[in-house]
This record gives C-alpha cells, sequence and structure tokens, in this order.
C-alpha cells in the first residue's frame, strides 16, 4: 500500500520530470522570449547586486550576460530573478529561471540528485584567513595558538576546525551570530584571525575602519567552487553556457580583450580566428552564429576584465587571482580549446 | 460695624501654581523620589540623545556622490542619498519612472479625497479608488498596453512595492474578511465549517511558510508551461493570510452587538442581507476600527517578509543595496532610514484611526 509519503514523492517527481520535458528546448524558448531568465543572488558584494542605476553588476551577473550575447547577440537581454539560498535550485527546476548562477558550489549531492548540472567553475573560492597587518603573519601555518573569529552555523568552523586538527595546531574558537558581529569583534581586537570564504572576507574587510590594517593570507583551506547550474536533460542549453564561460576564459589566455577584439578579428593566430569565427562556424553545433565568442567578448569582456571589474583589483574588493589565476600563470583556470 | 463694600480684586494665581513651573512642580518634582526618578530619566534620556544625535545630524555627511565623501564619523546619509530614487521605485527602469509617480500620485490624492471630509463626490471616488484605479495602475505599471513598453514584475520594487503590497492585500482582505466573518456565524453547516477551516488553515501556518509555499512549491506542482508571476503568488499569499485574521476581528465586533438588535430587525421583516448591512454591520465595523487598523498596521510591516522569496521590497532593496561593493558597511543608515519611512506610514494609520473613531463616535465612548 502506498503511503502519504510516497504520494507526496510521486507526485514532486512527477511535477519535476513533467517541467523536465517540457523546457529541453531551453534555446528555442529563449530566442522567442528574446531574454535569457537568469538566477541571482539577492545581493552578494561582487558577484551579483544592484547598482545605483538599478542594473545588475558581479561576477555571477557576468555569466548571465555572456549567455544573453552568445544566444541573442545582447548582454543585456538578460530578466534577473533574485532567489535565495533555499529557493534557487527549485526555481531552476521548475523552469522559472533557465541559468542560476548563484554562487553554488560545485559538491556531488547538488550534481547528482537534484536533476542539474554544473556548468563550471567561474570562481575557486574557500575559506581563507585575514590577520591584522601588524601581526606581520604569511601564512596560514603561522597561526598557531591564534585567536579566531568564527561566523556560527557555518560549515567554516567545521572545516577551520579540521584544518587545525590536522596540522597538529591549536587555536581558539570566538564565535559571533552574524557577519557584521564578527567585523566588529576582529575590530575590537577580540581576536587575532578573522575566517570566511575568501569571496567574503574581502566584502569584510572593506567594513573596517582601516581597511588596510588588515591582509588576505594566500592560503585557502578547502574547495568551495562555485559556478553556473542548468537543468539536465537539455544538452544544447548545458553547452551553451559552458562555452560561454569557456569563451571567456580562451579570450583572455589569447589576450582578446573588449577594446581589442575588433582588431583581433584579423589575426594570423588560429586559435583567436576560430574562437572569433573568422575561421569556420564553432557556434553551429549549439546552434548559434559564428559569432557567439566575438559577441561576449565585445559586450562582456574576457575573464580577466570581468574579474578585475567586480572582484579583483579595479573593483573595491579587491581580490587576488590566486587560485582564479589561468593554469599557466599559477591558477586553476582552465578552457578546453576551441577546435 | 464696617462693611467692606467692595469686592477684593481679582489677583492672578499663586505663580508656583500655574504656568510650566506648576506643571513640572505637580508632574515631575512633587516628591523627593520622583525628583530623583526625574533626574536619573534624564540623565539616561542625554546618555541616549547626545551620542544619537550627534550621529545622525552634528558629525553626519550629507553631500556627496560616492564613499569617499563620507568622514565615517558620523552617519553617512550620502548612501541613502545617492540611492533614494531606487529605494522608492525599486529595479523600476528609470526611463519610465515617470509612470510610476503618476500612480504615485494617484494613490496619494485618492488617498487625501477620501480622508479630508470636506470634498465631495465621496463616492463616486470611492468607487474609483477601488475599480478604477487598480486597473489604471496595472496597466501604467505593467505597460504592454497603448505602446508602452512592458516592465514585468521582477523589476517593481521598493517603497512602491510595499505600498501596492499592502494596499492591495488590505482592499482585499477588509471585505474576504467580513464575509468570513459571517460565515462563521452562519446557521447553515457547509457555509459555517468552510469558513471555520479556512480561517483556522490559515491562522494555523506562519505567513512566511505561506509565502514560501507559494514561491517554492507551488511552482513544482503546476502543470508545465504555466508559471504563476512571483508578486501575484506572494499577494495571494498574503491576502488570504490577512483575511483569515480580519474575519476573527470583524467577528468579535459582531458578537459585542446584542442579538435583540438582530431579532428586533428580523421583527420588522427586514432580509439577512439588510439586517447585516443596515443595523449589525456598521455598529460592529465602527467598533471594531482599532482592531482593523491593528490588524493593517501588521499587514504593512508584514509586507517586509516578502524579501525572502526574491521580491525587493522596501527593506529588500535597501539590503540589496547594501551588498554594492561599493557601499559596504552602511547598513545602519540604510536600516534607520527603512524604519523611519516604515514608522512615517504607521503612525499616519494610526493617526488617522484615531480621527476615525472621534469622528464616528456616537457615544459609546467611555
Amino acid at each position: 500500500m502506498l503511503n502519504k509519503k510516497h504520494w507526496v514523492l510521486l507526485a514532486s517527481a512527477g511535477a519535476i520530470t513533467l517541467t523536465g520535458a517540457a523546457n529541453a528546448a531551453t534555446l528555442e524558448d529563449t530566442v522567442e522570449r528574446g531574454a535569457v531568465q537568469c538566477g541571482v543572488s539577492d545581493g552578494l558584494p561582487g558577484f551579483s547586486a544592484p547598482d545605483g542605476d538599478g542594473n545588475w553588476q558581479g561576477l555571477d551577473v557576468d555569466v548571465c550576460r555572456a549567455v544573453a550575447a552568445a544566444v541573442l547577440g545582447d548582454a543585456d537581454a538578460v530578466n534577473y530573478i533574485s532567489l535565495n539560498a533555499v529557493e534557487r535550485f527549485t526555481a531552476l527546476q521548475s523552469g522559472e529561471v533557465d541559468v542560476l548562477s548563484r554562487n553554488t558550489t560545485w559538491t556531488t549531492t547538488r550534481d547528482t540528485t537534484l536533476g542539474l548540472n554544473f556548468a563550471g567553475v567561474n570562481f575557486y573560492d574557500g575559506i581563507g584567513f585575514m590577520v591584522s597587518r601588524d601581526l606581520g603573519i604569511s601564512g596560514a601555518d603561522e597561526l598557531d595558538g591564534a585567536a579566531i573569529c568564527i561566523q556560527t552555523g557555518t560549515t567554516t568552523e567545521l572545516n577551520v576546525a579540521d584544518y587545525f586538527r590536522a596540522n597538529d595546531m591549536e587555536f581558539d574558537p570566538i564565535v559571533f551570530d552574524t557577519s557584521e558581529q564578527t567585523v566588529g569583534g576582529f575590530q575590537a581586537g577580540r581576536c587575532d584571525v578573522l575566517t570566511s570564504d575568501t569571496s567574503q572576507l574581502a566584502a569584510l574587510r572593506i567594513q573596517l575602519d582601516d581597511p588596510n590594517g588588515a591582509v588576505i593570507l594566500p592560503d585557502i583551506i578547502s574547495k568551495e567552487p562555485l559556478g553556473p547550474v542548468v537543468r539536465q536533460g537539455d544538452d544544447t542549453w548545458f553547452n551553451i553556457v559552458k562555452w560561454s564561460l569557456f569563451a571567456m576564459l580562451n579570450a583572455e589566455e589569447y589576450g582578446v580583450t573588449s577594446e581589442n577584439v575588433d582588431e583581433m578579428t584579423s589575426s594570423e593566430n588560429p586559435d583567436i580566428a576560430r574562437l572569433l569565427g573568422q575561421d569556420g562556424n564553432y557556434g553551429e553545433g549549439m546552434g548559434l552564429e559564428a559569432d557567439w565568442a566575438y559577441n561576449i567578448i565585445s559586450q562582456v569582456g574576457n575573464y580577466a576584465e570581468s574579474f578585475d571589474r567586480n572582484v579583483g583589483m579595479g573593483s573595491p574588493l579587491e581580490i587576488e587571482r590566486g587560485a582564479n589565476a589561468l593554469w599557466n600563470q599559477g591558477g586553476f583556470q582552465y578552457a578546453p580549446p576551441i577546435r | 460695624m464696617i462693611h467692606n463694600q467692595t469686592m477684593i480684586d481679582q489677583r492672578p494665581a499663586p505663580s508656583n501654581t500655574l504656568g510650566p513651573v506648576a506643571w513640572l512642580r505637580a508632574n515631575l518634582f512633587s516628591g523627593p523620589l520622583n525628583t530623583l526618578f526625574t533626574l536619573a530619566g534624564l540623565y539616561v534620556l542625554y546618555l541616549l540623545l547626545v551620542p544619537t544625535i550627534q550621529w545622525a545630524f552634528i558629525n553626519a555627511d550629507w553631500i556627496g556622490t560616492t564613499r569617499d565623501d563620507c568622514s565615517r564619523e558620523g552617519a553617512c546619509w550620502v548612501f541613502v542619498n545617492a540611492r533614494f530614487t531606487q529605494f522608492i521605485y525599486g529595479l523600476y527602469p528609470r526611463s519610465e519612472i515617470w509612470r510610476a509617480n503618476i500612480v504615485f500620485g494617484g494613490f496619494f490624492t485618492l488617498i487625501a479625497w477620501l480622508a479630508i471630509p470636506r470634498l465631495p463626490f465621496k463616492r463616486w471616488v470611492a468607487v474609483f479608488a477601488l475599480i478604477g484605479f487598480p486597473i489604471a495602475a496595472y496597466v501604467l505599471l505593467h505597460g504592454g498596453y497603448f505602446d508602452l513598453p512592458r516592465v514585468p514584475t521582477h523589476r517593481w520594487g521598493g517603497l512602491m512595492l510595499t505600498l501596492l503590497l499592502a494596499s492591495v492585500g488590505m482592499i482585499g482582505a477588509l471585505p474576504i474578511g467580513i464575509v468570513l466573518a459571517l460565515g462563521r456565524r452562519s446557521n447553515m453547516p457547509i457555509v459555517k465549517s468552510f469558513c471555520v477551516i479556512f480561517i483556522e488553515f490559515w491562522r494555523g501556518v506562519p505567513l512566511i511558510t505561506v509565502l514560501f509555499m507559494a514561491s517554492v512549491m507551488l511552482p513544482l506542482f503546476l502543470p508545465s508551461g504555466i508559471s504563476v508571476d512571483r508578486l501575484v503568488r506572494a499577494l495571494i499569499g498574503l491576502t488570504l493570510f490577512q483575511s483569515a485574521y480580519m474575519a476573527e476581528v470583524i467577528r468579535g465586533g459582531l458578537q459585542a452587538i446584542p442579538k435583540g438588535q438582530e431579532e428586533a430587525a428580523a421583527a420588522l421583516g427586514m432580509t439577512y442581507w439588510k439586517r447585516m448591512g443596515l443595523i449589525v454591520l456598521p455598529q460592529a465595523l465602527k467598533m471594531m476600527i482599532p482592531g482593523i487598523v491593528n490588524t493593517f498596521i501588521s499587514l504593512f510591516k508584514d509586507t517586509t517578509l516578502v524579501m525572502i522569496i526574491g521580491l525587493f521590497d522596501l527593506l529588500g532593496i535597501v539590503q540589496a543595496a547594501l551588498s554594492d561593493s561599493n557601499w559596504l558597511g552602511f547598513s545602519l543608515e540604510g536600516y534607520v532610514f527603512a524604519a523611519f519611512v516604515f514608522w512615517i506610514f504607521c503612525f499616519s494609520m494610526s493617526r488617522y484611526s484615531q480621527y476615525l473613531e472621534r469622528k464616528l463616535n456616537t457615544g459609546h465612548k467611555r
């Protein structure tokens, strides 16, 4: 006999498959609508936040813009739907959004059990440390015996404990409820070290009275790869999102920027010619025009430009490239070639 | 015998029984204990007020466009100033703001018209406010008709969205609440049990759960291809939720009318709707003004909960603006501004309800 729980499961499974099947033609729907439905956060410094004119800005927002540029030739043709952490996957499953670009960590569970696919990594995040400049500490291995300010209820707490135990070091956790209180505790000198995800550390650092009095250590002690997510069952759309990101990375690698992209169309370099659609049509396999990558680069820029503008040295956050540098510059960002 | 034939001239009362001095003596310094409390109270006020005023006014920065214009010694109102348009209209496109302005203008004109007793044609204005204006406002704000560009609801926000949610909630909740309250007192078993179940269900779940169900679960159960707008989902949830509370407030008023009045009306041959509409409800609603306004005010503040389903009401847009990396660290200013705006609206509602009570007072006041 089916009990109540089974019925609910059946009903929800039916609902998800139905919507999944109906939305298999995401590309056609998007072209018909004339805009990409993109799920972003409800405000995360440097990743997605509305600016003074009401336009969304950020590293995650640039993924949406890149997809819109590739598909529709207009990076501004995006409907931004702000989602909180709880409803983000449902919104994607139910078809309310077609791309979820909301600083979502790629994990096994999310990738395999939710009917979703991660289309790549646009930011390698992880837990890092911020210390007062006066202490003269340059690496996480010098933190033995430190008092550490942590926000409670986050996975950070567990990861930090694991790291210190694994390295046979002691630490004194000082726990706070909210990020504002954590900054306040650090400011008041209640701890030597403040820990959080590196993407958040930069935002917390700005809120100090003297941001220059604190440094963010280069060490990252956990893996939090953040990337755009799409529904399973529509491989064309999956490819479009994946290769939009790769196009930005390849453009950085070959030195193509939004400034020089027009000159680069006459480049002799075969890699650049293929990227910009001058040699063959590599958008065809995705149902796109040959100039798909040209549109991305000219309207959104390459990965370096996007990073610098939103979270890097050109932004108030001033996050180092670090793990997010290209593979040939000491980071992890690696895009397969366009061939 | 010598009689004093003239009256003693009137003299002013002793100076210590008149004016501010007397008031101070009577109310603040009437004994050693009260004097002590007064002084202690003044000291606490001094401790609280001086830093607040210094922060909010004296050391505050008012003029500028970027965070560098703020000295960080006091409040940085530059932030609120720079984001003011956004706080009012949300992410509504800048070029289309005139449409929102017309709606704002109409909204406040209609409210003023209905609230100021001297102005004529109240009945027609009320009909327009309840039927014509919402349609006109929707056409203007949403667009898509008469060559107006479409502005999807996810771009609506700020104070505009807060007022929209609150007024739709109020206008919807009051009639539904009245019907539910009458239904709950009805003798018809099906009507009665439906109303009881409806009211108890919506009062039994927290609003945050209702909004979550509407935004997270509902889309999964709807057939594909049918998607209900986020804002509409929130509006329906909010209205049904508040109508259950409203029903109970009004039922309280109905209970207070002696049964004899209804029986007398029935004896005169009045039908049910006449008895209710002419005898019971006018008295019940008048008595329940404080309770109804209480529900309205709590509804107005509850609208901030839509923030959790990704709609940027006034508080939501302030929080989103706080996460702009150019303006990190000004949360206090943002929240103080939001609190001030909410206070203005709630306080006005409260004052108007007190005025209404005095105006409608026909001898029940004790």
